[in-house]
């Protein structure tokens, strides 16, 4: 036992990137475990079989090296050294109970010799994924569940991030994590016939996760952007354990390329500016040249679908110059595409604006007005027509359509925005 | 894992499309449960017969009331079940969605308490 001192590998001196003064600051630590926690959880469930009992587990294995790993630095594997410590834990445990508890054994995978720490996890994370995002679960389970297993967020963080009650949140993530155990939701990665949709309702929580961050909203808190990192983090690991799924690499592609105006999108003052004046200097070309190549790999591999076509959109905006030079006629072309694959009134307006913008704003104008029997209770149909009216200087009808819109809408950065258009109108008509 | 397969359905709506009444035609049933019986995961089955015959009892305080019809008035009520050995929630719902309520009604999954 003493000979498998889990902190050996600081012992040999072998520290993983450490400052050189033989420190490891609380920022590497914790940056450590959000990067491990759901390879080293992902891999005990496989190993024991249970949810409760892995994460139990790994809760004392990051005590435990929260402890070490101040003194002794960040091991060279960190995800090993996690996983050993978390199943002698369990192993101690499980032992302890023994003498009160004479039924509790301890399971098969733990009673066999004390197992090397070896350099090689086995990668389940992708079971992970899928389990957390079956659809047996509610969906703000799955999205609480996703961030707090693979994303390693506290339940504190995931709470703060929904604006949820911190016990509200530790009991959706119980009550999902026991049914999941007593209802017997399977813990693999679905087979062929069940994969297509499984697959397409867990793209659907990771873009929930950013859309959640990257949402105006006039609590511009930190948690918030790093719901947008998470989702981008999760989603390749996805695309690298998934490389065969296009739409895996469309949705990373779209949260890349939406991502790379995140700096551009609010003034200090928290007003949103809209693409169209937004100081493209402040773009992220990095995140640009990935959100690209990354498009660029998914239609490698002939599979379209609707994220894919959305990341082109949002490639067509950020390969544009300045906003005049933007190709809205490929962009109204790929909307007519999208508008076939899934259909929506979201998709519907942004195509009569896209072709408005491409060369007719009369005919878009037209396209609106048929939608406005279904769309008279959604205020992005209203702010779009309004765009359009001001854009043809039709004050008087461009201020009554901001007015329905401000009536409609909710989030104060977008009100705020759509009430500066409406005084614009006003004072110049 | 057992699973019972609750099967609920608006009784007084009678099938009406094509699709509807192709649903619940008895060929379909007993397709379904040759199905199972060859995947072995039938235990039981059973067939309700209607809420109009349907007597419910309370006892409170010692004392039993005995009142005519189900215990609540619901929008679809239980028609029957299915009593199935799965491997998985993923094999119950797979079976589930073939069940012709799926169709017109619904189909409520439960762990049997044995299981937890």
């Amino acid at each position: 036992m003493q000979s498998m001192a889990p902190w050996r590998f600081a012992r040999c001196g072998q520290r993983f990137d450490d400052f050189g003064n033989g420190m490891t600051t609380e920022s590497q630590i914790e940056k450590t475990f959000r990067e491990e926690h759901g390879r080293v959880l992902a891999a005990l469930i496989s190993l024991l079989g249970d949810f409760e009992l892995a994460e139990d587990a790994l809760q004392d294995a990051l005590v435990n090296a929260l402890e070490r790993w101040r003194i002794d630095g960040v091991p060279r594997n960190p995800g090993a050294w996690l996983t050993t410590v978390a199943k002698r834990r369990l192993i101690d445990r499980l032992r302890r109970s023994k003498f009160e508890d004479s039924d509790s054994v301890i399971p098969n995978s733990l009673a066999q010799e004390e197992p090397e720490m070896d350099d090689t996890l086995p990668d389940d994370r992708l079971k992970l994924m899928f389990t957390c995002c079956h659809p047996a679960l509610a969906l703000e389970a799955q999205v609480a569940l996703t961030l707090h297993t693979l994303g390693g967020l506290s339940t504190p963080e995931v709470a703060r991030a929904f604006l949820v009650a911190e016990p509200t949140m530790a009991q959706r993530l119980a009550r999902a994590r026991r049914k999941i155990r007593d209802a017997g939701i399977p813990y693999r990665v679905p087979p062929a016939d069940l994969l297509p949709e499984r697959l397409e309702a867990l793209l659907a929580v990771l873009y929930l996760i950013f859309n959640e961050g990257y949402v105006a909203t006039s609590d511009i808190s930190l948690i918030r952007s790093e719901l947008c990192d998470e989702a981008i983090r999760l989603c390749r690991i996805l695309v690298d354990l998934l490389p065969q799924s296009a739409e895996a690499h469309g949705l990373l592609a779209l949260m890349l390329l939406h991502d790379s105006r995140r700096d551009a999108r609010l003034t200090s003052r928290g007003e949103l500016i809209l693409l169209e004046e937004q100081d493209r200097t402040l773009w992220d070309t990095g995140k640009i040249r990935q959100g690209i190549a990354t498009l660029d790999e998914a239609i490698a591999l002939h599979d379209p679908g609707p994220y894919q076509v959305q990341a082109a959109i949002s490639a067509l905006h950020a390969e544009a110059p300045n906003a005049a030079a933007t190709d809205w006629t490929q962009i109204a072309l790929l909307y007519d595409t999208l508008a076939k694959v899934t259909p929506s009134m979201v998709v519907e307006v942004n195509r009569a604006v896209a072709i408005a913008m491409a060369n007719d704003l009369q005919k878009g104008l037209q396209m609106l007005l048929h939608l406005e029997n279904d769309a008279v209770n959604f205020y992005p149909y209203h702010a779009a027509r309004a765009d359009l009216l001001r854009r043809t200087n039709q004050r008087e009808a461009a201020a009554d359509a901001y007015q329905r819109a401000l009536d409609l809408c909710s989030n104060p950065i977008e009100r705020d925005y759509l009430q500066r258009r409406l005084d614009e109108m006003i004072n110049q008509t | 894992m057992k699973y019972m397969l609750l099967l609920y359905a608006n009784e007084s709506a009678v099938p009406t499309t094509p699709e509807e009444q192709q649903a619940v035609a008895p060929p379909v049933w007993y397709a379904l449960m040759e199905e199972m019986k060859a995947a072995e995961v039938l235990l039981s089955n059973t067939g309700l017969s209607p809420i109009a015959n349907a007597t419910t009892v309370r006892v409170r305080e010692s004392k039993t009331l005995i009142t005519d019809g189900p215990f609540a008035e619901t929008h679809e009520q239980l028609g029957g079940f299915f009593l199935l050995e799965c491997r998985d929630l993923d094999e119950a719902l797979r079976w589930a969605e073939k069940i012709p309520h799926a169709k017109y009604g619904s189909v409520e999954v439960r762990p049997l308490w044995s299981e937890v």
